[in-house]
């Protein structure tokens, strides 16, 4: 089974740039290093989205759970 | 701010109360299988979200997927399959729904996807990067059953946990570490009594974050070890008298280790990211048994994954050096090797099993309490 791939189109430059820079590194093609930092780069994306909230009612439930435990005052 | 779950949303797989009243009064209706307490355990952790974005046991396209590239088809990284095995079709079918018992205890109504096949050495090779059956999670996967089920589930009831008091499930310790305005929590995983190697690292790794959760496991025990009450009398004692009121969290989490050295080690950063924490201490030879990895190893695999959404925070082995009268480490120690005691497991252990004290630079004299006052603290 092998994982799915698209092609994607870059400047010719920006290959030749990472090409030199990839001779630097552990990575073993450009591929190998855009997947590795565009990875990072969504990660960090996805972190900033808006966080899905409890309801109030689960929120209350929880608190007297770890108030009930100690774990809160 | 706490860590995002990871793939984005807190999986919580609980049945309605109204729909728990219906499917247990149907209960009969649904075919039935036995299912092993990892698996009990595993289903505990998919329901409550300590495995999220899992929402059920991996099919076949799943698990190839984390075998081969450790991560899911939709790239998130995941590195341990979490899988359940049955030994045939028995009287189900895809596209039924079952009912998961362990103990003669309903515990999940799950959804059939898929039954499929598996290759386990393959398996072995790619998870533990070994197929020797004297490694023992290799040794569990050649005792699995044949076949594999994957599909979404629904918790109907919570397995027994005589550790009620110390289980706090992701959804409270993100409003717990929230409530206490904690930004950055490190992650401390543990299956022993504390030494001051450990509480070393912990308290080093408290100095650059807000808060501290020592997360013990517990689970499966062997010959030898501590017994879970034991570890967490200790650690309140540890707490009480040695660390600032309300620097840490004391919570168990149930898991059966695989000792898959460093894909495990990046699972267990997952569980914990999932449990609202931002950061995760991983030393040496973490999750590793044997020799089977190199004591390092388990650091390196996170290279892999810039996109795990935990940072690792990595430890050497503390230990206690006789020249500088203090516990250090190789970054911070020049002296040679005969001025080192290190904090061996066993040789605590043995200590204890002598009645011996064992010094003060190895066990606070609380914690030794602790251990003394159980008439056998060992399994």
């Amino acid at each position: 089974m092998s994982e799915k791939y698209v092609a994607v189109e870059i400047p010719q430059e920006l290959y030749e740039r990472i090409q030199k820079r990839v001779q630097e590194t552990e990575f073993g093609s450009v591929s190998e290093y855009v997947t590795y930092v565009l990875r990072e780069v969504l990660a960090s994306l996805e972190e900033e989205e808006e966080e899905e909230v409890f309801t109030e009612e689960e929120e209350e439930k929880v608190k007297e759970r770890l108030r009930a435990l100690g774990y809160l005052d | 701010m706490v860590s995002k779950p990871h793939g984005g949303k807190l999986v919580r797989k609980l049945m309605a109360s109204r729909t728990r009243e219906r499917v247990l009064e149907e209960i009969n209706e649904f075919p039935r299988i036995e299912i092993s307490e990892r698996v009990a355990i595993d289903l505990e952790n998919i329901a409550h979200g300590v495995y999220s974005p899992l929402s059920g046991f991996l099919c076949s396209d799943e698990l190839e997927n984390v075998l081969e590239y450790m991560r899911l088809p939709n790239d998130i990284p995941w590195t341990i399959p979490i899988i359940l095995d049955v030994a045939d079709r028995g009287e189900f079918d895809e596209g039924d729904a079952i009912v998961l018992y362990h103990h003669g205890q309903a515990l999940a109504r799950m959804y059939i996807d898929e039954i499929y096949g598996f290759d386990k050495s393959y398996l072995a090779e790619k998870v533990f990067g070994t197929k020797n059956v004297e490694h023992p999670g290799v040794a569990k996967v050649y005792r699995m059953e044949n076949l594999l089920i994957g599909g979404e589930i629904e918790l109907i009831s919570e397995i027994p946990n005589k550790f009620e008091r110390y289980t706090l499930r992701p959804i409270e310790t993100r409003v717990l570490f929230r409530e206490r305005k904690w930004e950055s929590v490190v992650a401390f995983q543990t299956r022993n009594v504390p030494h001051l190697g450990h509480e070393y690292i912990q308290k080093s790794a408290l100095m650059f974050v807000d808060g501290l959760f020592v997360n013990p496991v517990v689970g499966r025990k062997k010959s030898g070890d501590y017994k879970d009450e034991v570890i967490l009398q200790a650690y309140e004692k540890l707490f009480e008298h040695y660390f600032p009121k309300n620097a840490a969290v004391l919570a168990i989490v149930r898991y059966e280790m695989r000792y898959a050295g460093p894909r495990e080690a990046v699972h267990h950063a997952i569980m914990r990211k999932n449990f609202g924490c931002t950061h995760f201490i991983v030393g040496r030879d973490h999750a590793g048994v044997g020799n089977y990895y190199k004591p390092y190893d388990a650091q390196e695999i996170f290279n892999e994954f810039p996109d795990l959404g935990i940072t690792p925070m990595f430890f050497w082995e503390f230990f206690y050096c006789r020249r500088c009268q203090a516990i250090v480490n190789e970054r911070i120690c020049p002296h040679s090797d005969k001025y080192r005691e290190r904090f061996s497991g066993t040789k605590i252990r043995e200590m204890l099993r002598r009645g011996e004290k064992p010094p003060e630079y190895f066990l606070r004299p609380e914690v030794y309490q602790v251990v003394k006052n159980f008439r056998d603290p060992f399994v």
